[in-house]
């Protein structure tokens, strides 16, 4: 008989297992010090590729777009203190937009904890509040109970992420391993999935007598699968009332269907901020009332019964009062619902619905998102419009940065299947785009992904271009170069008097040669009749493409709510403004 | 003011893992969201299952207390969390010491005073006494300030505990 000795296994080989038997395939991380006993394990085994990135923040936004393209966990790993702390700005990302994550991070041995030893810092302290849970484990014999542990919390309930602190000792002490237990029991843990039915009940008398009514649904319909999406769209049909998805909806509802109003809150269409305001029922499914939906809380929706669907049950009553709330999955009630709707084949006021459309129809006329292409300069919107053109029959996939271009992208790139845009909607994180089209090209190696960015936000993580060239992946990055950065620079002419305090892209690199130093492609664009060649190119080159599109300086994106205004006072173009003053309460927003 | 804005006290009580680091996260909550902190008791209560017990007084509208209930039931560590003061009647406690300096007349007000506050003395030398007071945080309130003119030194509270009335848990 062997000793146990011989037979055990190392901490970071049994982390390594934990990793394999909850079907990770790919790991996004950063070696150093703490973790090198994991990237020993690693190197011994061919079943987990790991993708090293150049910063740590990168490596949690390419989990984060790996897990928003695939449904799946992102696993992410990173050494003690400096590599912990890189990672904070991704994981509060991934709680904000409720993204699943596990993410391993090194930590000191345990003997050392707390004397301020080399490259230490206080992980489970600092990402306490940026993770939706962490571990230190400091017993090798519970760390695969924890890993998958770490998973069932990350994946279950409203997803997010959780900071596994492994200590060096722990990762290189011994014990046996054993098959996890599945699926894992939690000792308090339980979120609560399945809606209480007397609820959906009540939802579907609202819903069905219903005058004016209108669907605003969110993240939690994608975060919920993509069956989610189908029932979503099959309610709606049957129901045949008008949509409106937020930012972190959008593909839960197909973007071309003739009931979907587009956006809706800050840069949302016209019809659909509308529609909130005088709607008569709201169907708020996954969606949690966010600042940049609701402006003006107190005129928010000021005549409707609302609903709201959530899984997570601090997310009703927290900023709008409701007169439905819901606690539950998004798919499992959307699935009562259509049961209800078969069953008792309601009867919709036709006539109110109808006169509602046509309220709606003369608001969608007002044509918000019209814009003028003269001959001379590029507008943005029209560079996206051209960029969609080209991919819309392509299997593709889209990411952002943050700013105006964000905006425009989910204005003018039509979604019609859900987990195909990533975007940083809650922290709103410059840096995100480039790096998330990583792990979504990773996941996806066929397709096209493309990173719509802004010259001033692909600089926050400009340094992946080296992870893209050598992992091959052709990712497309296109920036739309407007030399500012633009929402501030746009939010300084409403609010600052134009005066544009450091918010002009001084000493830009010459992104033709930076890609090419990188071993990617450049392209360069400035004038519209060449625009739709570039596009053709960029897609038919294999690698990582930069495509810089100088674009229209002074343009801005509308339709806009001001801060601290409500959903019917909203500045439809530069006209609009000249004649309106934010009020000083706005100023005090963001 | 409407009852929807009315800013009240509540007493709730919090089941939670004993483990490193659930009261950081538990203050965190209060202190990242902007929520007061009254008062605050956590110890072991079940040793078995290693669940301490959480008491926070808080302060708020009904709708932020309700928020704050929500946001402690999402961390992964709470078992279960109530709102003694909406859920019916209950009783609070509270144990303060009390350390008193002096001779002659006030020392022996002092005294008498604590034994009509049923508070015990337990630590005694010919000019100090130490009092232990348990009842009410009025109770406890108003002892102490009868004491600041009888030559009080220090007071140490143990912030409130609170349990249902009636056989239910809780």
């Amino acid at each position: 008989m062997k000793k146990p000795e011989e037979s055990a296994t190392t901490g970071a080989d049994l982390l390594v297992k934990a990793l394999i038997d909850e079907d990770v395939e790919v790991v996004f991380g950063y070696p150093g010090g703490a973790v090198l006993p994991i990237y020993d394990s690693l190197f011994k085994q061919n079943k987990l590729r790991h993708i090293l990135v150049r910063h740590e923040q990168a490596a949690v936004h390419a989990a984060e777009g790996y897990a928003r393209s695939t449904g799946k966990v992102g696993v992410v790993l990173v050494t003690s203190g400096p590599g912990a702390t890189n990672a904070v700005t991704g994981l509060t990302d991934a709680l904000m937009d409720s993204i699943p994550l596990v993410c391993l991070t090194g930590q000191v041995p345990t003997h050392m904890i707390g004397n301020d030893a080399f490259q230490e810092a206080d992980t489970t302290g600092i990402t306490r509040p940026c993770t939706k849970h962490n571990y230190l484990v400091k017993d090798v014999a519970v760390l695969p109970r924890t890993v998958h542990e770490a998973f069932y919390v990350a994946r279950s309930g409203r997803p997010g992420p959780v900071v596994i602190d492994l200590p060096k000792d722990v990762l290189m002490n011994k014990h046996e391993y054993a098959a996890p237990k599945m699926p894992v029991q939690h000792k308090s843990y339980r979120p609560q999935t399945k809606p209480d039915q007397a609820k959906i009940e009540q939802a579907f008398e609202l819903i069905a007598k219903a005058k004016k009514p209108v669907f605003y649904t969110g993240g939690g319909v994608i975060n919920s699968g993509p069956k989610a999406s189908k029932l979503l769209t099959q309610l709606v049909h049957l129901t045949g009332y008008p949509i409106t998805n937020t930012l972190m909806g959008l593909g839960s509802f197909p973007a071309s269907d003739k009931q979907f109003l587009g956006m809706l809150g800050m840069h949302g269409t016209y019809e659909a901020n509308l529609a909130m305001y005088h709607c008569d029922v709201m169907i708020n499914i996954g969606a949690r009332f966010d600042d940049r939906i609701t402006g003006k809380i107190a005129e928010f929706s000021p005549h409707s019964k609302k609903i709201h669907i959530d899984i997570d049950n601090s997310s009703l009553n927290k900023s709008v009062r409701v007169d439905l709330p819901i606690v539950g999955d998004a798919g499992m009630a959307l699935e009562e619902l259509i049961k209800l709707w078969k069953a008792k084949q309601p009867k919709v006021d036709q006539k109110a619905l109808k006169a509602w459309w046509a309220e709606i129809e003369t608001w969608r006329g007002r044509d918000c998102l019209a814009y003028t292409q003269g001959k001379e300069i590029i507008k943005p919107q029209y560079a996206l419009e051209r960029l969609y053109h080209h991919i819309k029959n392509k299997d593709h996939y889209i990411t952002t940065e943050v700013g105006q271009h964000q905006m425009w992208a989910a204005q003018f790139l039509k979604f019609e299947q859900p987990n195909r845009w990533m975007t940083s909607g809650g922290l709103g994180t410059m840096g995100y785009g480039l790096p998330a089209a990583l792990g979504v090209q990773i996941a996806h190696p066929e397709a096209l992904v493309i990173d719509v960015a802004g010259e001033a936000s692909i600089m926050m993580n400009i340094q992946e271009l080296s992870t893209a060239a050598q992992y091959r992946l052709p990712v497309k990055i296109f920036i739309l170069n407007n030399q500012y950065m633009g929402m501030v620079r746009q939010w300084q002419e409403l609010l600052h008097g134009g005066r544009y305090s450091e918010s002009y892209s001084e000493a830009l690199p010459d992104f033709v040669k930076l890609a090419d130093a990188f071993g990617a492609t450049g392209l360069r664009c400035h004038e519209p009749d060449k625009l739709d060649d570039v596009i053709k190119e960029m897609i038919a080159i294999k690698g990582p493409v930069i495509v810089d599109v100088a674009v229209d300086k002074a343009e801005n994106c509308f339709p806009m709510i001001p801060s601290g205004a409500a959903h019917n006072d909203m500045l439809l173009g530069p006209e609009d403004r000249a004649t309106r003053q934010v009020s000083e309460e706005g100023m005090v927003l963001v | 003011m409407s009852p929807l804005e009315t800013v009240s006290n509540h007493t709730i009580a919090v089941l939670v893992d004993n483990e490193p680091g659930i009261l950081a996260r538990v203050v965190g909550l209060f202190s990242g969201r902007g929520y007061n902190i009254e008062s605050l008791t956590v110890a072991l209560t079940d040793a078995e299952e290693n669940l301490s017990r959480i008491t926070i007084v808080t302060t708020g509208t009904p709708m932020v207390v309700e928020q704050i209930k929500a946001q402690l039931e999402r961390l992964v560590p709470v078992h279960k969390v109530h709102d003694l003061t909406v859920e019916g009647p209950h009783i609070e406690r509270e144990l303060a010491l009390v350390k008193v300096k002096g001779t002659g007349e006030k020392r022996a007000e002092a005294l008498r005073l604590a034994d009509i506050f049923r508070a015990k003395v337990i630590d005694t030398k010919t000019d100090s006494f130490v009092f232990e007071v348990t009842g009410t945080s009025d109770k406890v309130q108003t002892f102490v300030e009868l004491m600041s003119s009888l030559g009080l030194v220090d007071v140490g509270r143990t912030g409130i505990v609170a349990m249902t009335r009636g056989g239910a848990a809780f």
